[in-house]
């Protein structure tokens, strides 16, 4: 029988490796190899890479590079871009490559049986050099083509993955796939290496490409199940996006501000939780972007920070729009009450533009976050990865304990919901519509707070109008109905008093 | 033909290291006059040297001199590969 001890202390390592450890529960079993199976293009080598560099930045550790694939004169070039020097680490002793790739014109023949007795003597000697903690190989199947005989590879490597446990080194072993969604490794790898996988994809996916990874199994011991999105960006490498692992935590404050227009604020029942996020939904020139500018000014008169993402408009647009109502936004950043983001959404992927959305948010520290509008962001992503965006941004927004005002532009004029709409509703704390009204062959506008979280509110809709100075919001519509479905059907005055008189 | 240079790269005292070292030295005794220099590293104690010249299976035989370059894995008990490995054509003589 085994020792009891064995069974209950899965110690993990942590990767540093922004993300994973939350999906992992804490990294990579130590101690063990964990395959990470992917096709090419996946970001093995990068994942791989990255686990060694991480080791050394945040760690110290020291660490092994088996290239069974590319020259490490090509992986020093190829990971410099990501601020990786592995040269200067190799001259520190702290990195030490063990070089297995193919050489080009040499001529092997084979006479009688052999193993791979030199691979496992260079692997620990490399080990023992530096007394390393960590281990990357990369990529297994290259070696299937230098050593005709698989069957000898498949047993040796198992010998290796053996003696590396033996050695209490953590290891990454990587491994080609030729599908994303099938057998787990070519040449049958997972076999020898069965008790933990990571598998990570690059999906195409209504035309846009979407890397995920995804813990198969870790044995023995708890992870997150599922895949998940993850980027990688220039100068930091894999940055893994945990949206279903987000626990619903954070505190609700009863403190309230002000939506920079005193009678929005009355609607509300006296203003915005402290962290709540506030969808406003309504057709195009409807005064969703002039909303915006009316909290954003709220919140720098009351001294607050307020960050601004803009996906519909240019900077200089933006600044005309809020010097039309009043407001001088180039004054407001002068004074670091307002810093503005304005992008097109196509110039990033869905999971770029989040990362960069929380870097600026952490760097600028606001109180009040607007964003303008969300649904511009639909069109650059597949629903399902929208969908995680939102989630993975309110979850992000809550935890700061930021307001956040987002704005979502109905596909029809009067009525209607957006997809948006449809995958945020359930996770905002408010919901405003804004709505055309067509009575008498005129335009109106009405104005509703569909939805309060915690606190008494408004029900009426009452009609606004903009002008120079804003937006003011005025009586209830009372002899009409069907506002909201986008058929307003509007009733005589008799009809509304012989129904109030029914109750 | 020039005096033939080998190195022979093998994991410590094992059966197989000791069958590759005994079936070279034969082949070479025959086949090449004993004009032959063959230098045995064991990987085990110097790992280094495979690194240096990466070595992945042993036993692995090295023919340095003459060019080219060239490399022969296994316990060389197949003697006909051994020697088209080598350039050699087996001894008249000895026939």
């Amino acid at each position: 029988m085994e020792p009891k001890e064995q069974i209950n202390t899965m110690i993990k390592l942590e990767t540093g490796i922004p993300g994973f450890d939350f999906i992992s529960h804490g990294g990579l079993p130590m101690g063990r190899t964990t395959l990470v199976a992917g096709t090419s293009g996946s970001a093995k080598t990068v994942f791989a890479t990255q686990y060694l560099a991480e080791g050394i930045i945040q760690f110290d550790d020291s660490v092994v590079f088996v290239t069974f694939e590319e020259s490490p004169k090509d992986i020093r070039r190829n990971m410099i871009g990501f601020g990786w020097d592995i040269q200067k680490w190799e001259d520190e002793g702290k990195w030490t490559f063990v070089d297995v790739s193919p050489e080009p014109g040499m001529e092997v023949l084979e006479s009688g049986s052999y193993d791979l007795g030199a691979l496992l003597a260079r692997i620990e000697h490399a080990i023992n050099k530096v007394n390393a903690k960590r281990l990357s190989m990369d990529s297994i199947g290259a070696i299937f083509s230098q050593i005709t005989d698989s069957s000898i590879v498949r047993s040796e490597l198992f010998r290796i993955v053996y003696a590396l446990k033996e050695l209490g080194v953590t290891a990454i072993l990587t491994a080609e796939r030729t599908q994303e969604y099938g057998d787990i490794a070519r040449y049958g790898v997972e076999e020898f290496v069965t008790d933990n996988v990571i598998v990570v994809r690059n999906v195409l996916e209504q035309e846009k490409r979407r890397r995920t990874i995804e813990i198969l199994k870790f044995r023995g011991t708890m992870h997150q199940k599922g895949e998940y999105p993850f980027t990688i960006i220039p100068g930091e490498g894999i940055i893994i996006i945990p949206l279903s692992a987000i626990e619903l935590k954070q505190k609700s404050s009863t403190l309230r501000i002000s939506s920079g227009n005193a009678e929005m604020d009355k609607m509300c029942g006296g203003g915005f939780f402290r962290d709540s996020i506030i969808l406003i939904s309504g057709a195009t020139g409807n005064g969703k972007t002039l909303m915006v500018t009316e909290f954003i000014n709220g919140g720098a008169k009351n001294k607050e920070r307020c960050l601004l993402f803009a996906f519909e408009e240019g900077r200089e647009q933006l600044l005309r729009n809020a010097s039309g109502w009043g407001v001088d936004y180039e004054k407001l950043e002068e004074e670091n009450r307002l810093k503005i983001v304005a992008v097109y959404p196509e110039v990033a992927g869905l999971e770029d533009h989040l990362i960069t959305m929380k870097k600026e948010i952490d760097k600028f520290k606001p109180t009040r976050v607007a964003i303008d509008s969300l649904s511009a962001l639909e069109r650059i992503s597949s629903i399902r990865g929208f969908r995680e965006f939102v989630i993975g941004l309110t979850s992000f927004i809550k935890h700061k304990e930021v307001v956040g005002l987002f704005t979502a532009t109905t596909p029809t004029l009067l009525g209607g919901t957006s997809v948006t709409e449809a995958h945020i509703s359930t996770i905002t704390d408010s919901i405003i519509l804004l709505r055309y009204v067509e009575m008498f062959g005129e335009m109106h506008r009405g104005i509703t707070v569909l939805k309060m979280r915690g606190s008494m509110h408004d029900k009426d809709i009452r009609e606004y109008t903009i002008d120079g100075t804003g937006m003011h919001i005025g009586k209830p519509f009372r002899n009409i109905s069907g506002i909201l479905s986008g058929n307003p059907m509007i009733s005589t005055a008799s009809e509304v008093d012989r129904i109030k008189d029914l109750f | 033909m020039g005096k033939h240079t080998l190195k022979l790269y093998v994991t410590g005292q094992t059966p197989r290291s000791q069958r590759a070292i005994a079936n070279i030295r034969e082949i070479c005794e025959k086949e090449t006059d004993g004009e032959y220099e063959l230098i045995v590293i064991d990987v085990l104690e110097n790992p280094q040297l495979a690194e240096d010249e990466k070595i992945i299976a042993t036993p692995t035989l090295v023919k340095f001199l003459p060019p080219p370059l060239r490399r022969i894995i296994g316990d060389l008990s197949n003697q006909e590969k051994v020697l088209l490995g080598l350039d050699l054509f087996p001894n008249k003589k000895n026939r």
